[in-house]
């Protein structure tokens, strides 16, 4: 079992989705949210609101510094996210390809690390 | 031949047996770097081993075996500290000497691996030749003129991708074959594109790709011998090398009409024509059996002028609807030319974006003499050489503008 990010994908400022198809979207989302806790694929997962709405923390200083977000200024943002537990890539591909369609955006799959190694892989 | 194995005789068992022995162990493994360290260990055990004891009467698994237990022995030392996963895989079945048996499926999951869209296409092609075709990385990073540093790290990379993902090592399901079957023909079909293309070039190691491709294309087939599109694709590559030492002479491309067909190779074309036939009578055409029908129809001519063109437009008619590129639409307006004359061909070409695309504006430069424009001609041939980024094909270009006056 591996665990993967499935993160969700826009271009900001990219066509507002119309209220009708938002709200299906949110139904869709939800039904697909429902069936991964039921097969146990589910470790967690929403959407997130603008960035424009974020806060970025920078302690790596002597102080800490706090600044109005986002932390990148590119178009292209998150939306959502779930973390989802799957058997192999292919796995999650097909659970990817239910979501993308769930809540109409592309969904990038990026598997987690595994517990850090005692030592470094040759 | 029990008598001692040479150096040159080891290096064809690596090559022949290599690619077989580190999908078994992938399999028993459950990891590309420790099946290929095993299997690179084993082969170095064989130079100094069979000098002395011969040839063991089955290479490949005495490879295998012995690869297989230097990996166990290894995990077992290292046990304590990584592969934590591998060892268990591994570990789970320590005293079944046989599960190294080569199962014919190893190959064919690990190929499905090579091609997975989740790698670049790039990554299908250095993957494949590495660990199904056993080419060394020097000899892949030669065949596709990039730095060995590149090529190296594109291996690893992609190497990397597949373990951090867990990417799986298996033959997809039926709903996902047809994609995926595809996109690992293509990779064979890129291969020997590439091979191919550089048949106009005396590098040695890049002809080996087509070679290559057909062996690969062959075990396909051979694993596979229910897909009509893999039987295609050997076809049109076996039918297509048939040709290939008579495209060049003195350093000169010579076009299909021209090359000596008494130096075609016989045998390939048999071959080919036989499985075409095969895919005719199985009736489920596809882009690569309708294109290697096509060539079995120019190889099934004498002469040039005997080819029947008539059926080779039917053919691309037919192929279009698989294939609906402006390439393929380029190629089919050479058979309207032969059949319904160079002004109906030439028309159908002006329709074509495919400005900067060498053989568009060779096929435009030869449509427009045939048809008396001939100082446009000559412009498109000026075009087409000044393109051409093969020392060949540009000499055959340069006699035809030069031919106009």
């Amino acid at each position: 079992m591996t665990q993967y990010l499935l993160s969700v994908h826009y271009v900001e400022g990219q066509g507002a989705t119309p209220p009708e198809e938002m709200q299906e979207a949110f139904e869709a989302v939800d039904t697909f949210n429902k069936k991964l806790m039921e097969s146990g694929q589910w470790v967690f997962g929403g959407g997130l609101h603008t960035p424009d709405m974020s806060t970025v923390v920078d302690a790596t200083g002597a102080q800490t510094v706090t600044t109005d977000g986002p932390f990148s200024e590119a178009k292209e943002q998150i939306g959502g996210f779930w973390i989802i537990e799957a058997a192999d890539l292919d796995a999650a591909l097909a659970i990817a390809a239910e979501g993308s369609a769930a809540c109409r955006g592309p969904v990038e799959v990026r598997p987690f690390q595994d517990e850090p190694p005692a030592d470094a892989d040759a | 031949m029990t008598d001692a194995p040479t150096a040159d005789d080891i290096a064809r068992v690596f090559r022949d047996e290599s690619g077989r022995c580190i999908a078994t162990l992938v399999r028993v493994l459950g990891d590309i770097d420790l099946a290929e360290d095993a299997v690179q260990e084993a082969f170095v055990t064989a130079a100094q081993r069979w000098p002395v004891d011969g040839l063991p009467p089955n290479p490949g698994a005495w490879i295998t075996t012995t690869a297989r237990n230097r990996a166990i022995d290894r995990l077992r030392r290292e046990s304590s500290r990584e592969h934590r996963e591998t060892e268990a895989t591994a570990m789970a079945t320590p005293n079944e000497p046989l599960d190294v048996g080569p199962l014919p499926d190893d190959q064919l999951r690990l190929i499905f691996t090579c091609c997975h869209p989740a790698l670049s296409d790039e990554a299908h092609i250095a993957l494949t030749l590495r660990l199904i075709a056993g080419l060394h990385t020097p000899e892949i990073a030669a065949a596709f003129l990039v730095p060995e540093a590149t090529m190296a790290q594109r291996i690893v990379r992609a190497k990397k991708k597949i373990k951090a993902t867990n990417l799986p090592y298996r033959v997809p399901d039926a709903a996902e074959l047809p994609d995926r079957l595809r996109s690992v023909l293509a990779v064979l079909y890129l291969i020997f594109t590439e091979g191919h293309r550089s048949s106009t070039s005396t590098d040695l190691v890049r002809r080996d790709l087509c070679a290559e491709a057909i062996r690969l294309t062959r075990l396909v087939c051979d694993l596979m011998p229910e897909e009509p599109e893999a039987v295609g694709l050997l076809a049109l590559l076996l039918l297509t090398d048939s040709r290939r030492e008579t495209r060049v002479v003195d350093g000169v491309l010579v076009p299909l009409p021209d090359q000596d067909r008494e130096r075609w190779d016989r045998d390939e074309i048999a071959e080919g024509h036989d499985l075409v036939r095969r895919c005719l009578r199985r009736n489920h055409p596809g882009a690569y059996q309708v294109q290697a029908a096509i060539q079995a129809v120019h190889t099934d001519a004498d002469t040039a002028a005997s080819t029947d063109w008539v059926q080779i437009l039917a053919l691309y008619d037919l192929l279009v609807p698989f294939a609906p590129t402006p390439v393929v639409q380029l190629n089919r307006a050479v058979a309207v030319a032969e059949v319904r004359g160079p002004d109906e061909a030439l028309a159908e070409v002006e329709l074509l974006d495919l400005d900067g695309y060498v053989p568009f504006h060779a096929v435009r430069a030869d449509l427009l003499r045939r048809v008396s424009r001939t100082a446009e001609a000559a412009v498109e041939y000026d075009r087409a050489v000044s393109l051409s980024p093969s020392d060949p094909e540009r000499r055959y270009l340069e006699q035809r503008r030069a031919a106009l006056a």
